[in-house]
């Protein structure tokens, strides 16, 4: 990373809560607090690795960033500039400068329609270029992610899944965005592959100088491509700071869980686990104080009834949210 | 796991071939392969999705899909006896007793309308007779063998009231509650999280130990091979192509596509944002099969004709160690 940073995007108390519905009139009795006060910055030109377990919020604090949500509460500037309250409208610009990528784009992939049909449609939308250029921009982005120009006429149950997420990195190219949220997008590949679309994703990074927002589950596969890496728990970020950091000297107790959970590669190492017990608690109630406190191994009375913040873990920029130290 | 030299197989597969009846024709799933279990010891099965491992797990229970699915030659030998010549009726008390199955997806295996109580005393019920009320008890004991909390509570609860690592406890359970000697795991920890994964196999660690069962592990995780298995089958379009004891096969691959797999991981301790070294193209469907090395034309080296046209000999280099020669792939 270069020595100033500039931020992209930033967050503050992000907010987005679902409703819960109830009773016979169907009101809304209560609220599944998906994301929760969230502070996020990602950095131009970075990797930001987004890691918890499932049900924490990644995917909705994703999609709440690439405004697919309106916030509950708090603000995310993009390049300066609040963009959290503004109007359907209004967001049209920006529309341009945050993509997605999904885990199988095939749910977000039109089945009628062919492969250059999908990749020029975003143009079509923003109506950019005439028709003989759209082609040309297609052309291109199928070049850029390895496909062959072929593909323009075939449909997408025609392409194996490795080939299908190369589809939906091109569109999500297609309008030259800033930011990609890269939302599972290896998880559901055979590591083979995996492999295949990590370098693509590399490759385009280093290319297009794009900044990442890169969603997972797998703790190796987001060592692997991030910068930086934030752990989020119960819908708010645990602990935040560079890669090397955050794996060789972790100070939240859940990350310390998470990392000592992966399985290692080699028969030779010797597994020192912290095996979490339960579950993660429901986001709809979640527990006062510290949000992690009813798996702690190392649980004080202090963290049942206060809340820990985000404060500085010892390193520059390293943060984590807990009332103890390690 | 131990460590001493495995004794007499319990299981041993001998040139199995599994055919499938498509639209387009009769393919076959599993094409000829090879491999052994002994009593207490973890065998992991690993290769990448359609290569043949849940066709595998299915042949052994004798639950392939009726009628395109069917076993078309070779011999499953479990404890002495040929399961494949075994009458039906035999077939059922060997998968209630003597082996158990546990799958991916907790719910493809429960019943959402019964509660996990009496789901797991049928088990009981049907295959060792005993009376209700003793089938009940034996039930919640076995809940709490797998660590769910409360188990009397649970055992009277339906399947959707628990979470997705509860309910792979409660088809843990079902799948010990006869205490098997095999049990079969078909990617029994892929749909759940690292720390939830980790409970698990923590859980069938300490189970083995105590009932001494040996487990066929099926899953695409390299590191969960490490972390839990004594030997490992690589499996890749239908044939076993490299087995060995664990360590031996991540010390001292031979085989391209086992190389190629172990090298493509992300690892903890790599240099990060850097390219990983990839396996090209895909699996190829059953029916672009051809006879001879099925790796080489995604392994980036140089086969010639009779090579993809002739079955490579499945050999032994040292003990334990068998991989399937192709010259190119395997030099
Ligand atoms: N559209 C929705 N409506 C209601 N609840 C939702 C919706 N999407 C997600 N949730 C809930 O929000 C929480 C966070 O979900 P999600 O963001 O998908 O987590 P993750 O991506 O980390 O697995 C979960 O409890 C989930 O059930
Ligand atoms: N019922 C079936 N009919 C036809 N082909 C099948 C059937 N079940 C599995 N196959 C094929 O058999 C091959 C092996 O599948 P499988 O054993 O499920 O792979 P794995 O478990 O290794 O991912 C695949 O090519 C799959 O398409
Ligand atoms: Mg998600
Ligand atoms: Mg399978």
């Amino acid at each position: 990373m270069s020595e100033k940073a500039t931020p992209i995007l930033e967050t503050t108390g992000l907010k987005l809560h679902f409703p819960v519905r109830g009773g016979i009139f169907q009101r809304a009795t209560n609220s599944c607090k998906a994301v929760d006060g969230v502070d996020l910055l990602i950095n131009s030109g970075e990797t930001l690795g987004l890691v918890g377990e499932s049900g924490c919020g990644k995917s909705t604090l994703g999609k709440t960033i690439a405004r697919l949500y309106k916030p509950t509460a708090g603000n995310i500037r993009f390049e300066g500039q609040e963009i959290g309250d503004l109007k359907r409208k209004e967001l049209q610009p920006f529309r341009r400068e945050i993509q997605m990528i999904f885990q199988d784009p095939y749910e977000s992939l039109n089945p009628r329609q062919t492969v250059g049909g999908i990749l020029e449609e975003p143009y079509v939308i923003h109506k950019l270029g005439t028709r003989e250029e759209r082609r040309k921009w297609v052309k291109e982005l199928l070049e850029k992610v390895g496909l062959p120009e072929s593909s323009i006429n075939r449909f997408p149950f025609e392409f194996s899944g490795g080939q299908r997420q190369r589809i939906g990195i091109a569109r999500a190219l297609a309008l030259k965005p800033k930011l990609i949220i890269c939302d599972e997008a290896v998880s559901a590949l055979d590591v083979s592959i995996q492999s295949q679309i990590l370098n693509l994703l590399l490759d385009l990074q280093k290319e297009l100088g794009l900044t990442y927002l890169f969603i997972s589950h797998d703790l190796a596969v987001v060592k692997h491509v991030s910068d930086r890496i934030a752990i989020m728990y119960l819908g708010r970020i645990v602990e935040t700071g560079d890669a090397e950091t955050i794996y060789q000297k972790p100070a939240h107790p859940y990350t310390q869980a998470l990392l000592t959970a992966i399985p290692v590669p080699d028969p030779e190492h010797i597994p020192s686990k912290q095996i979490l017990e339960g579950d993660v608690p429901s986001p709809i109630h979640p527990p006062d104080g510290c949000p992690f406190h009813t798996r702690c191994p190392h649980v004080e009375e202090r963290c049942r009834i206060e809340e820990p913040v985000l404060e500085n873990a010892g390193k520059k920029e390293h943060l984590k949210s807990c009332h103890l130290n390690f | 796991m131990s460590t001493e030299t495995p004794s007499a197989s319990l299981l041993s597969i001998r040139d199995l071939c599994v055919e499938f009846d498509t639209d387009e024709g009769t393919v076959r799933a599993v094409d000829g392969i090879s491999l052994e279990i002994s009593a207490g010891r973890t065998l992991g099965i690993v290769g990448e999705s359609g290569c043949g491992k849940s066709v595998t797990a299915l042949s052994i229970m004798r639950l392939l899909p009726k009628p395109m699915g069917r076993i078309a030659s070779g011999e499953i030998k479990f404890d002495g006896t040929d399961l494949i010549k075994l009458p039906a009726e035999d077939m059922r008390t060997v998968r209630g007793n003597r082996i158990g199955m546990i799958f991916q997806e907790p719910m493809t295996a429960l019943n959402p309308v019964k509660k996990i109580g009496v789901q797991l005393s049928e088990v009981f019920f049907l295959h060792q007779t005993a009376s209700k009320e003793e089938a009940w008890k034996k039930s919640v004991e076995m809940l709490d063998k797998v660590g769910i909390p409360s188990p009397e509570i649970r055992a009277g609860e339906y399947p959707h009231q628990l979470s997705g690592g509860m309910r792979q406890r409660v088809v843990i359970a079902i799948a010990l509650a006869c205490g098997p000697e095999l049990v079969i795991a078909d990617e029994p920890t892929t749909a759940l999280d690292v720390t939830i994964q980790a409970q698990i196999l923590d859980l069938m660690k300490s189970l083995q130990r105590d009932l001494g069962m040996a487990v066929a592990l099926i899953t695409h995780d390299l590191g969960v091979i490490a972390e839990t298995c004594d030997e490992v089958c690589v499996m890749y379009a239908g044939r076993v192509v490299e087995r060995a004891p664990v360590k031996t096969l991540f010390a001292n691959p031979r085989h391209a596509y086992t190389q190629g797999l172990l090298a493509s991981i992300p690892r903890l301790d790599g240099q990060p944002k850097t390219h990983l070294r990839t396996i090209d193209g895909m699996v190829p469907a059953l029916k672009e099969l051809r006879p001879g090395c099925r790796f080489g034309p995604r392994s980036g080296r140089e086969h010639t004709e009779t090579q993809l046209e002739a079955r490579p000999e499945f050999i032994e280099i040292e003990t334990g160690h068998w991989i399937e020669a192709c010259p190119v792939c395997t030099e």
